[in-house]
């Protein structure tokens, strides 16, 4: 489905971000965690074809997507939420999801896809997304975005963060059913222990470099017992 | 009418004939045609070009439409146009100028719109601006429009210009007196070698009352933009002033937004901001498959809208 071969990314001033990173990713629904820092989110922008590799390639479902712009790629198949949504004054809620789905929605579709991550739809479709909606309210729409786009690949960048943890059970959900009504691929950057659980596969990254991946009844246990930073997340889940 | 009227109305109007109820049309200098209502009367002036209107006190839910249309290039005019609004009304007025200008000729329209509301009134008033026309000639408005609210009164006022004005002076002020209320909404798009600058004066003069003036532009190209606006509080009342504009290529765009207190019971807000559009946000919807320029495109529309 997705392939990186020998891909690495530095940055214009020269600092590596990631080295030589060679990895397929098949299974339907993977994680992708690790410390701050480590690379996660220029994975997912070098996926989405926001970054392109200093070297090495990508491959999705085979063809190399490595020189496509971020535009080809969307067209292709691959969807990405942003960790911190983007705000747009005069741009309506109703708007961003049409957009999304590449057609005209009536209200009721959109309104469909508010109610799926959990916002009231009629409050939500014709507001702004601008400076008026809070952050958790924005990252709840930049999900009913993908959703709405229904690609092949959608790729998610710490979908948890800003989301209160009221919130939090639903997401799980939203991801939960996602994965069950879709036919596409999730991959998704997280730190919390509960997403983490209901991936097939967790990649872990460290330093630039995937130190593990494998099945999650591999990664799991052993990212609970050593890193300090999962105790954290799991005593504020519990 | 012809095609190209027709055409140059409804950009401005949206309708594609003459429209129903109270409208005076003026077509190519002169005037076209008027018709009034049962409590809209319009009256051409005698001592200069133009008309004056009075909407009968308590009218209510009525619309008038004053288009303006410039199709033979070099045409040059000065239009006084006078709204006298009774008490208690609540009236729309649909207003614009649409030139086309296929020849070498400068054409311009210069109206100035007076508007005295008396107690209570209510009045929408919607001004779109259009040009078009492919000959060298420039295509120029310069609208000034003087509003003097009453007590109570309301005035809502919205005008556009996003296409095809090759240079544009408006000239905004007015006067309110106790409760009163205005609220003005610009939009302006402009593009090649094209110049607009408005200018707002606004007097707060009554006890609680109050102002919103806030403008939205976009400057592309080499074009460039001037804001200006000065809202004077002279008693207990509240104004705000607002600019917000995105620059793109090798445009210019000025804001001066001018506040001053003249009681100490005056609040008084302004805000300016300029800027191209953000990286991210075209990043965004690109990820949604829109190219650059689509993207461009949905977040201008937006903004404008």
């Amino acid at each position: 489905m997705l392939e990186f071969k020998n891909v690495t990314y530095r940055t214009e001033e020269g600092k590596e971000i990631l080295s030589d990173i060679s990895l397929q990713i098949d299974d339907r629904f993977v994680a992708v965690t690790g410390p701050n820092g480590s690379g996660k989110s220029t994975m997912a922008k070098l996926i989405a074809g926001i970054y392109t590799p200093t070297s090495g390639k990508i491959y999705l479902d085979g063809e190399d997507i490595t020189d496509l712009s971020i535009t080809d790629r969307a067209r292709r198949g691959v969807s990405f939420a942003f960790q911190q949504p983007v705000r747009f004054k005069g741009i309506t809620v109703k708007d961003l999801i049409s957009m999304a789905a590449g057609k005209k929605i009536s209200v009721g579709e959109a309104c469909a896809y508010l109610a799926e991550v959990g916002l009231c739809a009629k409050d939500y479709v014709n507001r702004e997304v601008d400076g008026s909606l809070s952050g958790g309210e924005l990252k709840r729409i930049e999900i009913a975005m993908i959703n709405a786009r229904g690609t092949k690949l959608s790729v998610f960048d710490e979908p948890e963060a800003g989301i209160d943890l009221w919130s939090f059970h639903n997401l799980i959900q939203v991801f939960r059913s996602m994965y069950e009504r879709t036919h596409g691929t999730i991959l998704i950057i997280s730190h919390q222990e509960r997403i983490l659980d209901i991936a097939d596969k967790i990649i872990v990254v460290s330093g630039g470099k995937v130190t593990a991946y494998g099945a999650k009844n591999e990664i799991l246990p052993e990212l609970l017992n050593v890193q300090s930073g999962c105790r954290f997340t799991r005593e504020v889940c519990d | 009418m012809d095609a190209i009227q027709k055409n140059l109305l409804e950009q401005i109007a949206g309708i594609h004939e003459v429209p129903q109820g109270a409208y005076s049309l003026r077509v190519n200098g002169a005037l076209y045609g008027k018709n009034d209502s049962e409590n809209i009367t319009i009256v051409k002036k005698t001592d200069k070009s133009g008309i004056d209107i009075y909407v009968k006190p308590g009218t209510k839910n009525e619309s008038l439409h004053i288009p303006v249309l410039l199709s033979q290039t070099g045409l040059k005019e000065l239009v006084y146009n006078d709204f006298h609004i009774g008490e208690d009304c609540d009236v729309t007025i649909v207003a614009g100028c649409g030139i086309h200008n296929s020849g070498s000729g400068e054409s311009e329209h210069s109206g100035i719109h007076s508007f005295y509301l008396a107690k209570g009134a209510k009045v929408k008033y919607i001004e779109k601006h259009y040009g078009e026309g492919d000959g060298s000639g420039k295509n120029v408005m310069n609208p000034t429009t003087v509003a003097i609210l009453g007590e109570d009164s309301y005035m809502e006022m919205e005008t556009a210009q996003i296409k095809g004005v090759d240079s544009t002076k408006r000239n905004t002020s007015a006067k309110l007196a106790s409760g009163a209320t205005l609220i003005v909404r610009e939009k302006i798009m402009t593009h090649g070698n094209q110049f607009a600058e408005t200018d707002f004066t606004v007097d707060l003069d009554g006890e609680d009352c109050g102002t919103h003036v806030v403008s939205r532009s976009v400057a592309k190209d080499n074009s460039r933009q001037t804001f200006l606006s000065h809202v004077r509080g002279n008693n207990r009342c509240s104004g705000h002033t607002e600019c917000d504009a995105i620059i793109m290529d090798d445009a210019q765009v000025t804001a001066l937004p001018q506040i001053e207190a003249n009681h100490v019971d005056a609040s008084l807000i302004h805000e300016a901001a300029i800027g191209k559009i953000a990286g991210e946000q075209l990043i965004k919807l690109m990820t949604l498959g829109l190219t650059e320029k689509e993207a461009e495109e949905q977040i201008i529309n937006g903004f404008l809208k």
